[in-house]
Protein backbone atom coordinates (compact mmCIF):
# COMPACT_ATOMS: atom_id res chain seq x y z
CA UNK A 1 0.00 0.00 0.00
CA UNK A 2 2.66 2.51 1.02
CA UNK A 3 4.77 1.77 -2.04
CA UNK A 4 1.94 2.42 -4.47
CA UNK A 5 1.14 5.56 -2.51
CA UNK A 6 4.69 6.86 -2.95
CA UNK A 7 4.40 6.17 -6.66
CA UNK A 8 1.72 8.83 -7.18
CA UNK A 9 3.86 11.92 -6.41
CA UNK A 10 6.82 10.37 -8.24
CA UNK A 11 4.80 9.79 -11.40
CA UNK A 12 3.35 13.28 -11.14
CA UNK A 13 6.79 14.85 -10.82
CA UNK A 14 8.02 12.86 -13.83
CA UNK A 15 5.05 14.20 -15.79
CA UNK A 16 5.98 17.73 -14.71
CA UNK A 17 9.62 17.32 -15.63
CA UNK A 18 9.13 15.83 -19.12
CA UNK A 19 8.33 19.06 -21.02
CA UNK A 20 11.02 20.91 -19.05
CA UNK A 21 13.52 18.21 -19.94
CA UNK A 22 12.56 18.50 -23.61
CA UNK A 23 13.09 22.26 -23.51
CA UNK A 24 16.52 21.92 -21.87
CA UNK A 25 17.41 19.12 -24.28
CA UNK A 26 16.53 21.32 -27.27
CA UNK A 27 18.51 24.23 -25.93
CA UNK A 28 21.74 22.22 -26.21
CA UNK A 29 21.11 21.10 -29.77
CA UNK A 30 22.07 22.71 -33.05
CA UNK A 31 19.25 23.88 -35.33
CA UNK A 32 20.17 21.17 -37.83
CA UNK A 33 19.82 18.45 -35.24
CA UNK A 34 16.48 19.80 -34.01
CA UNK A 35 14.93 19.93 -37.45
CA UNK A 36 16.77 17.03 -39.04
CA UNK A 37 16.43 14.22 -36.56
CA UNK A 38 14.68 13.04 -33.41
CA UNK A 39 17.12 12.48 -30.56
CA UNK A 40 16.48 12.00 -26.87
CA UNK A 41 19.87 13.47 -25.98
CA UNK A 42 21.78 16.23 -27.82
CA UNK A 43 24.16 14.44 -30.19
CA UNK A 44 26.27 17.46 -31.08
CA UNK A 45 26.21 19.05 -27.64
CA UNK A 46 26.47 22.82 -28.05
CA UNK A 47 26.27 25.84 -25.77
CA UNK A 48 26.18 28.19 -28.74
CA UNK A 49 22.57 29.20 -28.01
CA UNK A 50 23.45 30.26 -24.48
CA UNK A 51 26.58 32.09 -25.65
CA UNK A 52 24.49 34.07 -28.10
CA UNK A 53 21.96 35.09 -25.44
CA UNK A 54 24.55 36.05 -22.86
CA UNK A 55 26.66 38.12 -25.27
CA UNK A 56 23.98 39.84 -27.34
CA UNK A 57 22.60 42.91 -25.51
CA UNK A 58 19.19 42.70 -27.22
CA UNK A 59 18.85 39.32 -25.52
CA UNK A 60 20.39 39.74 -22.11
CA UNK A 61 18.97 43.23 -21.59
CA UNK A 62 15.57 41.54 -21.79
CA UNK A 63 16.41 39.65 -18.61
CA UNK A 64 17.71 42.79 -16.93
CA UNK A 65 14.55 44.74 -17.87
CA UNK A 66 12.29 41.97 -16.63
CA UNK A 67 14.13 41.72 -13.32
CA UNK A 68 14.05 45.50 -12.84
CA UNK A 69 10.29 45.85 -13.18
CA UNK A 70 9.63 42.68 -11.18
CA UNK A 71 11.72 43.96 -8.28
CA UNK A 72 10.19 47.46 -8.35
CA UNK A 73 6.74 45.92 -8.45
CA UNK A 74 7.47 43.60 -5.51
CA UNK A 75 8.83 46.48 -3.42
CA UNK A 76 5.84 48.75 -4.11
CA UNK A 77 3.21 46.04 -3.68
CA UNK A 78 4.50 44.73 -0.36
CA UNK A 79 5.14 48.19 1.09
CA UNK A 80 1.66 49.55 0.47
CA UNK A 81 -0.04 46.24 1.22
CA UNK A 82 1.43 46.01 4.73
CA UNK A 83 -0.56 48.80 6.42
CA UNK A 84 -3.68 47.95 4.42
CA UNK A 85 -3.56 44.30 5.45
CA UNK A 86 -3.07 45.43 9.05
CA UNK A 87 -6.16 47.59 8.81
CA UNK A 88 -8.23 44.72 7.37
CA UNK A 89 -7.03 42.24 9.98
CA UNK A 90 -7.42 44.49 13.06
CA UNK A 91 -10.18 47.02 12.41
CA UNK A 92 -13.73 47.32 11.23
CA UNK A 93 -14.30 50.44 9.24
CA UNK A 94 -16.84 51.96 6.91
CA UNK A 95 -17.08 49.81 3.78
CA UNK A 96 -14.28 47.42 4.74
CA UNK A 97 -15.89 44.29 3.28
CA UNK A 98 -16.85 46.00 0.04
CA UNK A 99 -13.40 47.46 -0.28
CA UNK A 100 -11.80 44.06 0.21
CA UNK A 101 -13.97 42.50 -2.48
CA UNK A 102 -13.34 45.44 -4.81
CA UNK A 103 -9.60 44.88 -4.39
CA UNK A 104 -10.03 41.20 -5.21
CA UNK A 105 -12.04 42.00 -8.33
CA UNK A 106 -8.90 43.53 -9.76
CA UNK A 107 -7.19 40.19 -9.36
CA UNK A 108 -10.00 38.88 -11.55
CA UNK A 109 -9.68 41.48 -14.31
CA UNK A 110 -8.43 39.75 -17.43
CA UNK A 111 -5.31 41.56 -18.73
CA UNK A 112 -6.74 41.19 -22.24
CA UNK A 113 -9.50 43.62 -21.21
CA UNK A 114 -7.05 46.23 -19.95
CA UNK A 115 -4.25 45.96 -22.50
CA UNK A 116 -5.35 48.78 -24.80
CA UNK A 117 -6.51 51.31 -22.13
CA UNK A 118 -3.28 50.68 -20.23
CA UNK A 119 -1.29 51.52 -23.31
CA UNK A 120 -3.18 54.80 -23.68
CA UNK A 121 -2.97 55.67 -19.99
CA UNK A 122 0.76 55.13 -19.68
CA UNK A 123 1.46 56.86 -22.99
CA UNK A 124 -0.55 59.85 -21.79
CA UNK A 125 1.46 60.24 -18.58
CA UNK A 126 4.75 59.73 -20.39
CA UNK A 127 5.78 56.48 -18.75
CA UNK A 128 5.42 54.27 -21.81
CA UNK A 129 8.40 52.00 -22.42
CA UNK A 130 9.83 52.36 -18.92
CA UNK A 131 10.13 49.61 -16.29
CA UNK A 132 8.10 51.82 -13.91
CA UNK A 133 5.08 51.56 -16.22
CA UNK A 134 5.13 47.76 -16.14
CA UNK A 135 5.83 47.71 -12.40
CA UNK A 136 2.85 50.02 -11.74
CA UNK A 137 0.57 48.13 -14.11
CA UNK A 138 1.37 44.85 -12.39
CA UNK A 139 0.37 46.30 -9.02
CA UNK A 140 -3.20 45.99 -10.34
CA UNK A 141 -3.23 42.28 -9.56
CA UNK A 142 -0.28 42.03 -7.15
CA UNK A 143 -1.46 44.51 -4.51
CA UNK A 144 -4.79 42.70 -4.00
CA UNK A 145 -2.93 39.41 -3.77
CA UNK A 146 -0.37 40.79 -1.31
CA UNK A 147 -3.14 42.27 0.85
CA UNK A 148 -4.99 38.96 0.80
CA UNK A 149 -1.92 36.92 1.80
CA UNK A 150 -0.70 39.36 4.46
CA UNK A 151 -4.16 39.66 5.95
CA UNK A 152 -4.22 35.88 6.28
CA UNK A 153 -0.88 35.80 8.08
CA UNK A 154 -1.70 38.82 10.28
CA UNK A 155 -4.99 37.35 11.43
CA UNK A 156 -2.97 34.45 12.79
CA UNK A 157 -1.15 36.81 15.18
CA UNK A 158 -3.16 37.32 18.39
CA UNK A 159 -4.26 40.85 19.14
CA UNK A 160 -2.74 40.59 22.62
CA UNK A 161 0.63 41.23 20.98
CA UNK A 162 -0.51 44.71 19.93
CA UNK A 163 -2.06 45.48 23.30
CA UNK A 164 1.00 44.35 25.29
CA UNK A 165 3.23 46.55 23.15
CA UNK A 166 1.07 49.63 23.79
CA UNK A 167 1.10 48.90 27.52
CA UNK A 168 4.91 48.72 27.32
CA UNK A 169 4.87 52.26 25.95
CA UNK A 170 5.48 51.65 22.26
CA UNK A 171 4.01 54.14 19.84
CA UNK A 172 2.07 52.67 16.93
CA UNK A 173 4.85 52.93 14.38
CA UNK A 174 7.49 51.73 16.79
CA UNK A 175 5.32 48.68 17.51
CA UNK A 176 4.50 48.13 13.86
CA UNK A 177 8.05 48.31 12.53
CA UNK A 178 10.00 46.82 15.45
CA UNK A 179 7.63 44.14 16.71
CA UNK A 180 4.86 43.40 14.27
CA UNK A 181 6.79 43.31 11.00
CA UNK A 182 9.45 40.89 12.35
CA UNK A 183 6.66 38.68 13.75
CA UNK A 184 5.08 38.21 10.34
CA UNK A 185 8.41 38.12 8.45
CA UNK A 186 7.48 34.73 6.96
CA UNK A 187 4.23 36.16 5.63
CA UNK A 188 6.07 39.12 4.09
CA UNK A 189 8.49 36.70 2.45
CA UNK A 190 5.63 34.69 1.01
CA UNK A 191 3.80 37.81 -0.22
CA UNK A 192 7.01 39.07 -1.87
CA UNK A 193 7.48 35.67 -3.46
CA UNK A 194 4.00 35.76 -4.96
CA UNK A 195 4.42 39.30 -6.26
CA UNK A 196 7.68 38.26 -7.84
CA UNK A 197 6.08 35.18 -9.33
CA UNK A 198 3.03 36.84 -10.88
CA UNK A 199 4.99 39.80 -12.19
CA UNK A 200 7.61 37.48 -13.66
CA UNK A 201 5.18 35.21 -15.48
CA UNK A 202 2.85 37.91 -16.87
CA UNK A 203 3.55 38.89 -20.44
CA UNK A 204 0.57 40.56 -22.08
CA UNK A 205 0.74 43.85 -20.14
CA UNK A 206 4.54 43.86 -20.03
CA UNK A 207 4.64 43.51 -23.78
CA UNK A 208 1.94 46.11 -24.40
CA UNK A 209 3.62 48.75 -22.24
CA UNK A 210 7.12 48.50 -23.69
CA UNK A 211 8.62 48.82 -27.13
CA UNK A 212 12.42 48.99 -27.20
CA UNK A 213 14.09 50.44 -24.13
CA UNK A 214 12.34 48.35 -21.49
CA UNK A 215 11.43 45.27 -23.52
CA UNK A 216 11.05 42.22 -21.25
CA UNK A 217 12.69 38.91 -22.07
CA UNK A 218 9.39 37.28 -22.85
CA UNK A 219 8.74 39.83 -25.61
CA UNK A 220 12.22 39.34 -27.04
CA UNK A 221 11.39 35.67 -27.33
CA UNK A 222 8.18 36.29 -29.26
CA UNK A 223 10.11 38.41 -31.72
CA UNK A 224 12.61 35.61 -32.38
CA UNK A 225 9.82 33.16 -32.95
CA UNK A 226 8.20 35.36 -35.57
CA UNK A 227 10.90 37.24 -37.45
CA UNK A 228 14.04 35.18 -37.81
CA UNK A 229 12.31 32.02 -38.94
CA UNK A 230 12.01 29.61 -36.08
CA UNK A 231 15.25 29.36 -34.17
CA UNK A 232 14.02 26.69 -31.82
CA UNK A 233 17.36 26.11 -30.11
CA UNK A 234 17.70 29.78 -29.24
CA UNK A 235 14.08 29.95 -28.10
CA UNK A 236 14.61 26.87 -25.91
CA UNK A 237 17.75 28.32 -24.36
CA UNK A 238 16.00 31.61 -23.60
CA UNK A 239 13.08 29.68 -22.11
CA UNK A 240 15.39 27.60 -19.94
CA UNK A 241 17.01 30.75 -18.61
CA UNK A 242 13.62 32.17 -17.60
CA UNK A 243 13.04 29.17 -15.32
CA UNK A 244 16.16 29.90 -13.26
CA UNK A 245 15.03 33.04 -11.34
CA UNK A 246 11.82 31.26 -10.33
CA UNK A 247 13.69 28.19 -9.12
CA UNK A 248 16.03 30.51 -7.25
CA UNK A 249 13.37 32.47 -5.32
CA UNK A 250 11.36 29.37 -4.56
CA UNK A 251 14.35 27.98 -2.67
CA UNK A 252 14.04 30.80 -0.12
CA UNK A 253 10.41 30.14 0.69
CA UNK A 254 10.58 26.33 0.52
CA UNK A 255 9.54 25.90 4.17
CA UNK A 256 6.56 28.23 3.88
CA UNK A 257 5.50 27.26 0.43
CA UNK A 258 2.47 25.16 1.35
CA UNK A 259 1.17 27.69 3.87
CA UNK A 260 1.93 30.49 1.46
CA UNK A 261 -0.09 28.95 -1.33
CA UNK A 262 -2.97 28.65 1.10
CA UNK A 263 -2.63 32.45 1.45
CA UNK A 264 -1.77 32.01 5.13
CA UNK A 265 -5.26 30.69 5.81
CA UNK A 266 -4.67 27.28 7.30
CA UNK B 1 -10.79 37.87 16.10
CA UNK B 2 -12.94 40.64 17.52
CA UNK B 3 -12.02 43.75 15.61
CA UNK B 4 -12.12 47.32 16.87
CA UNK B 5 -14.40 49.67 14.98
CA UNK B 6 -12.28 52.62 13.86
CA UNK B 7 -12.79 54.58 10.67
CA UNK B 8 -9.30 56.00 10.89
CA UNK B 9 -8.13 52.61 9.56
CA UNK B 10 -8.98 54.12 6.17
CA UNK B 11 -5.66 55.98 6.31
CA UNK B 12 -3.88 52.63 6.24
CA UNK B 13 -5.68 51.47 3.14
CA UNK B 14 -5.44 54.80 1.34
CA UNK B 15 -2.15 54.11 -0.53
CA UNK B 16 -3.48 50.78 -1.76
CA UNK B 17 -6.77 52.31 -2.85
CA UNK B 18 -4.98 55.17 -4.65
CA UNK B 19 -2.64 52.88 -6.60
CA UNK B 20 -5.22 50.27 -7.50
CA UNK B 21 -7.81 52.89 -8.39
CA UNK B 22 -5.34 54.59 -10.73
CA UNK B 23 -4.74 51.28 -12.49
CA UNK B 24 -8.28 50.00 -12.37
CA UNK B 25 -10.71 52.87 -12.64
CA UNK B 26 -9.10 54.99 -15.36
CA UNK B 27 -8.65 52.06 -17.79
CA UNK B 28 -12.08 50.71 -16.90
CA UNK B 29 -13.67 54.08 -17.65
CA UNK B 30 -11.80 54.16 -20.96
CA UNK B 31 -13.35 50.82 -21.81
CA UNK B 32 -16.80 52.03 -20.76
CA UNK B 33 -16.28 55.10 -22.93
CA UNK B 34 -15.43 53.07 -26.01
CA UNK B 35 -18.26 50.68 -25.42
CA UNK B 36 -20.95 53.32 -25.95
CA UNK B 37 -19.38 55.19 -28.86
CA UNK B 38 -18.77 54.72 -32.55
CA UNK B 39 -15.66 55.99 -34.31
CA UNK B 40 -14.45 56.27 -37.90
CA UNK B 41 -10.89 57.05 -36.85
CA UNK B 42 -9.15 60.38 -36.24
CA UNK B 43 -10.40 60.41 -32.67
CA UNK B 44 -13.89 61.47 -33.73
CA UNK B 45 -16.52 59.69 -31.68
CA UNK B 46 -20.29 59.41 -31.90
CA UNK B 47 -22.70 58.27 -29.23
CA UNK B 48 -23.76 54.71 -29.98
CA UNK B 49 -25.75 53.79 -26.91
CA UNK B 50 -26.07 50.10 -26.26
CA UNK B 51 -25.64 49.09 -29.91
CA UNK B 52 -22.36 47.31 -29.30
CA UNK B 53 -23.71 45.43 -26.32
CA UNK B 54 -26.69 44.22 -28.34
CA UNK B 55 -24.43 43.28 -31.22
CA UNK B 56 -22.03 41.31 -29.01
CA UNK B 57 -24.73 39.59 -27.00
CA UNK B 58 -26.51 38.48 -30.15
CA UNK B 59 -23.47 37.43 -32.12
CA UNK B 60 -22.96 33.76 -32.76
CA UNK B 61 -19.22 34.31 -32.53
CA UNK B 62 -19.44 35.49 -28.92
CA UNK B 63 -21.75 32.63 -27.97
CA UNK B 64 -19.32 30.14 -29.46
CA UNK B 65 -16.31 31.65 -27.68
CA UNK B 66 -18.21 31.75 -24.39
CA UNK B 67 -19.33 28.15 -24.87
CA UNK B 68 -15.77 27.00 -25.52
CA UNK B 69 -14.61 29.00 -22.50
CA UNK B 70 -17.14 27.31 -20.21
CA UNK B 71 -16.28 23.85 -21.53
CA UNK B 72 -12.58 24.57 -20.97
CA UNK B 73 -13.03 25.97 -17.47
CA UNK B 74 -15.25 23.16 -16.22
CA UNK B 75 -13.10 20.46 -17.80
CA UNK B 76 -9.91 21.67 -16.16
CA UNK B 77 -11.67 22.16 -12.81
CA UNK B 78 -13.07 18.62 -13.03
CA UNK B 79 -9.58 17.24 -13.67
CA UNK B 80 -7.33 19.47 -11.60
CA UNK B 81 -9.26 19.57 -8.33
CA UNK B 82 -9.67 15.77 -7.78
CA UNK B 83 -6.19 15.05 -9.18
CA UNK B 84 -4.61 17.69 -6.96
CA UNK B 85 -6.37 16.32 -3.86
CA UNK B 86 -5.33 12.75 -4.73
CA UNK B 87 -1.68 13.74 -5.12
CA UNK B 88 -1.72 15.76 -1.91
CA UNK B 89 -3.17 12.75 -0.04
CA UNK B 90 -0.41 10.50 -1.39
CA UNK B 91 2.40 12.86 -0.41
CA UNK B 92 4.55 12.20 2.66
CA UNK B 93 3.75 14.49 5.60
CA UNK B 94 7.25 14.62 7.06
CA UNK B 95 10.81 13.89 6.08
CA UNK B 96 13.58 15.17 3.84
CA UNK B 97 11.59 14.57 0.64
CA UNK B 98 8.82 17.00 1.46
CA UNK B 99 10.64 20.24 0.50
CA UNK B 100 12.10 18.54 -2.59
CA UNK B 101 8.64 17.45 -3.74
CA UNK B 102 7.13 20.87 -3.04
CA UNK B 103 9.83 22.82 -4.86
CA UNK B 104 9.71 20.52 -7.91
CA UNK B 105 5.92 20.70 -7.99
CA UNK B 106 5.87 24.47 -7.72
CA UNK B 107 8.30 24.87 -10.61
CA UNK B 108 5.69 25.01 -13.43
CA UNK B 109 3.97 27.89 -11.60
CA UNK B 110 7.08 30.05 -11.91
CA UNK B 111 7.66 29.72 -15.61
CA UNK B 112 6.60 32.74 -17.71
CA UNK B 113 3.35 31.95 -19.49
CA UNK B 114 4.66 32.42 -22.98
CA UNK B 115 7.50 30.03 -22.16
CA UNK B 116 4.91 27.51 -20.97
CA UNK B 117 3.18 27.85 -24.34
CA UNK B 118 6.43 27.65 -26.30
CA UNK B 119 7.61 24.68 -24.24
CA UNK B 120 4.41 22.75 -24.87
CA UNK B 121 4.48 23.68 -28.51
CA UNK B 122 7.96 22.19 -28.86
CA UNK B 123 7.01 19.22 -26.67
CA UNK B 124 3.87 18.39 -28.67
CA UNK B 125 5.03 18.96 -32.24
CA UNK B 126 4.25 15.77 -34.15
CA UNK B 127 7.63 15.60 -35.90
CA UNK B 128 10.18 16.82 -33.35
CA UNK B 129 8.32 16.89 -30.03
CA UNK B 130 8.62 14.13 -27.47
CA UNK B 131 4.87 13.94 -26.84
CA UNK B 132 3.78 14.26 -30.46
CA UNK B 133 6.34 11.82 -31.74
CA UNK B 134 5.57 9.26 -29.01
CA UNK B 135 1.81 9.42 -29.58
CA UNK B 136 2.28 8.93 -33.32
CA UNK B 137 4.68 6.04 -32.69
CA UNK B 138 1.99 4.45 -30.51
CA UNK B 139 -0.35 4.51 -33.48
CA UNK B 140 -2.42 7.61 -32.73
CA UNK B 141 -2.80 10.02 -35.59
CA UNK B 142 -1.88 13.06 -33.51
CA UNK B 143 -1.34 16.56 -34.85
CA UNK B 144 -2.42 19.44 -32.63
CA UNK B 145 -1.92 22.10 -35.29
CA UNK B 146 -4.34 20.41 -37.68
CA UNK B 147 -6.95 18.51 -35.71
CA UNK B 148 -9.28 20.36 -33.31
CA UNK B 149 -9.63 17.35 -30.99
CA UNK B 150 -5.88 17.06 -30.61
CA UNK B 151 -5.58 20.80 -30.04
CA UNK B 152 -8.07 20.55 -27.18
CA UNK B 153 -6.30 17.54 -25.73
CA UNK B 154 -2.96 19.38 -25.78
CA UNK B 155 -4.49 22.55 -24.34
CA UNK B 156 -6.09 20.71 -21.43
CA UNK B 157 -2.99 18.63 -20.79
CA UNK B 158 -0.93 21.83 -20.73
CA UNK B 159 -3.25 23.48 -18.26
CA UNK B 160 -3.25 20.39 -16.04
CA UNK B 161 0.55 20.39 -16.19
CA UNK B 162 0.71 24.09 -15.43
CA UNK B 163 -1.79 24.47 -12.61
CA UNK B 164 -2.52 21.16 -10.85
CA UNK B 165 0.41 21.91 -8.53
CA UNK B 166 -1.46 24.92 -7.18
CA UNK B 167 -4.29 22.64 -6.06
CA UNK B 168 -1.78 20.12 -4.67
CA UNK B 169 -0.02 22.79 -2.61
CA UNK B 170 -3.28 24.20 -1.28
CA UNK B 171 -4.71 20.79 -0.41
CA UNK B 172 -1.40 19.77 1.13
CA UNK B 173 -1.37 22.90 3.32
CA UNK B 174 -4.83 21.91 4.54
CA UNK B 175 -3.75 18.33 5.26
CA UNK B 176 -0.61 19.14 7.26
CA UNK B 177 -2.65 21.43 9.50
CA UNK B 178 -4.62 18.44 10.83
CA UNK B 179 -3.27 17.49 14.29
CA UNK B 180 -2.03 13.90 14.71
CA UNK B 181 -4.51 13.43 17.55
CA UNK B 182 -7.37 13.38 15.02
CA UNK B 183 -5.85 10.42 13.20
CA UNK B 184 -5.13 8.59 16.46
CA UNK B 185 -8.70 9.04 17.56
CA UNK B 186 -9.90 7.76 14.18
CA UNK B 187 -7.64 4.72 14.44
CA UNK B 188 -8.98 3.88 17.92
CA UNK B 189 -12.51 4.12 16.54
CA UNK B 190 -11.46 1.76 13.76
CA UNK B 191 -12.36 4.21 10.99
CA UNK B 192 -11.70 3.11 7.42
CA UNK B 193 -9.40 5.23 5.31
CA UNK B 194 -12.40 6.42 3.34
CA UNK B 195 -14.11 7.48 6.55
CA UNK B 196 -10.95 9.36 7.57
CA UNK B 197 -10.96 11.12 4.24
CA UNK B 198 -14.66 11.91 4.33
CA UNK B 199 -14.99 13.07 7.94
CA UNK B 200 -11.52 14.40 8.86
CA UNK B 201 -9.48 15.35 5.83
CA UNK B 202 -12.16 16.70 3.52
CA UNK B 203 -13.73 19.09 6.07
CA UNK B 204 -10.27 20.39 6.95
CA UNK B 205 -9.46 20.96 3.30
CA UNK B 206 -12.77 22.63 2.52
CA UNK B 207 -11.52 26.15 3.07
CA UNK B 208 -8.31 25.82 1.03
CA UNK B 209 -10.16 23.97 -1.70
CA UNK B 210 -12.57 26.87 -2.03
CA UNK B 211 -9.56 29.14 -2.58
CA UNK B 212 -8.25 26.63 -5.13
CA UNK B 213 -11.53 26.58 -7.04
CA UNK B 214 -11.79 30.38 -6.91
CA UNK B 215 -8.25 30.93 -8.19
CA UNK B 216 -8.43 28.24 -10.86
CA UNK B 217 -11.80 29.51 -11.99
CA UNK B 218 -10.66 33.13 -12.35
CA UNK B 219 -7.36 32.26 -13.96
CA UNK B 220 -8.80 29.77 -16.43
CA UNK B 221 -11.18 32.48 -17.60
CA UNK B 222 -8.23 34.78 -18.14
CA UNK B 223 -5.99 32.30 -19.96
CA UNK B 224 -4.41 34.09 -22.90
CA UNK B 225 -0.66 33.97 -23.31
CA UNK B 226 -0.03 30.22 -23.11
CA UNK B 227 -2.95 29.55 -25.38
CA UNK B 228 -1.99 32.15 -27.96
CA UNK B 229 1.54 30.74 -28.16
CA UNK B 230 0.42 27.11 -28.23
CA UNK B 231 -2.39 27.16 -30.79
CA UNK B 232 -3.20 30.84 -31.37
CA UNK B 233 -6.87 29.86 -31.10
CA UNK B 234 -6.65 27.40 -33.97
CA UNK B 235 -6.95 25.22 -35.88
CA UNK B 236 -9.69 27.41 -37.35
CA UNK B 237 -11.49 28.76 -34.30
CA UNK B 238 -11.44 25.47 -32.42
CA UNK B 239 -9.59 26.77 -29.35
CA UNK B 240 -10.56 30.44 -29.58
CA UNK B 241 -11.55 31.15 -25.99
CA UNK B 242 -12.93 34.52 -24.84
CA UNK B 243 -9.63 36.33 -24.31
CA UNK B 244 -8.23 35.23 -27.67
CA UNK B 245 -11.37 36.35 -29.44
CA UNK B 246 -11.27 39.68 -27.61
CA UNK B 247 -7.69 40.43 -28.62
CA UNK B 248 -8.48 39.43 -32.20
CA UNK B 249 -11.31 41.97 -32.31
CA UNK B 250 -9.56 44.76 -30.38
CA UNK B 251 -6.03 44.63 -31.79
CA UNK B 252 -6.50 42.60 -34.94
CA UNK B 253 -9.51 44.35 -36.44
CA UNK B 254 -9.32 47.46 -34.25
CA UNK B 255 -13.07 47.42 -33.66
CA UNK B 256 -12.86 49.34 -30.41
CA UNK B 257 -16.59 49.61 -29.72
CA UNK B 258 -17.50 45.92 -29.94
CA UNK B 259 -14.21 44.95 -28.26
CA UNK B 260 -14.93 47.27 -25.34
CA UNK B 261 -18.50 46.03 -25.00
CA UNK B 262 -17.23 42.47 -25.08
CA UNK B 263 -14.56 43.31 -22.46
CA UNK B 264 -17.21 44.57 -20.10
CA UNK B 265 -19.48 41.59 -20.60
CA UNK B 266 -16.50 39.28 -20.15
CA UNK B 267 -15.43 41.04 -16.96
CA UNK B 268 -18.98 41.02 -15.58
CA UNK B 269 -19.28 37.26 -16.12
CA UNK B 270 -16.06 36.64 -14.19
CA UNK B 271 -17.12 39.09 -11.51
CA UNK B 272 -20.53 37.52 -11.03
CA UNK B 273 -19.28 33.95 -10.80
CA UNK B 274 -16.34 34.93 -8.59
CA UNK B 275 -18.69 36.78 -6.26
CA UNK B 276 -20.65 33.56 -5.81
CA UNK B 277 -17.48 31.64 -4.92
CA UNK B 278 -16.24 34.46 -2.70
CA UNK B 279 -19.47 34.59 -0.72
CA UNK B 280 -19.31 30.82 -0.21
CA UNK B 281 -15.68 31.13 0.92
CA UNK B 282 -16.39 33.89 3.43
CA UNK B 283 -19.28 31.86 4.83
CA UNK B 284 -16.85 28.99 5.37
CA UNK B 285 -14.37 31.27 7.10
CA UNK B 286 -16.94 32.54 9.54
CA UNK B 287 -17.86 29.05 10.67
Amino acid sequence: MNKTKALVPILYIIFLMLPIYWLVNMSFKTTNEILGSFTLFPRDFTVENYVKILTDPTWYMGYVNSLIYVLINTAISVTVALPAAYAFSRYRFLGDKHLFFWLLTNRMAPPAVFALPFFQLYSAIGLFDTPIAVALAHTLFNIPLAVWILEGFMSGVPKELDETAYVDGHSFWSFFLKIFVPTIAAGIGVAAFFCFMFSWVELLLAKTLTSVAAKPIAATMTRTASTSGYELGLLAAAGTLTIIPGAFVIYFVRNYIAKGFALGRV
Amino acid sequence: MNKTHDNRAWFFVLPVVALVAFNAIIPLMTVVNYSVQETFGDNVFFWAGVTWFEQVLQSQRFHNALGRQLIFTFTILAIEIPLGVAIALAMPRKGPWVPVCLVLMALPLLIPWNVVGAMWNIFALPDIGLLGRSLNALGFNYNFTRQPGDAWFTLILMDVWHWTSLVVLLAYAGLVSIPDAYYQAARIDGASSFAIFRYIQLPKMKRVLTIAVLLRFMDSFMIYTELSVLTGGGPGNATTLLSIDLVKIALGQFDLGPAAAMSLIYFLIILLLSWVFYTLMMRNEQQ
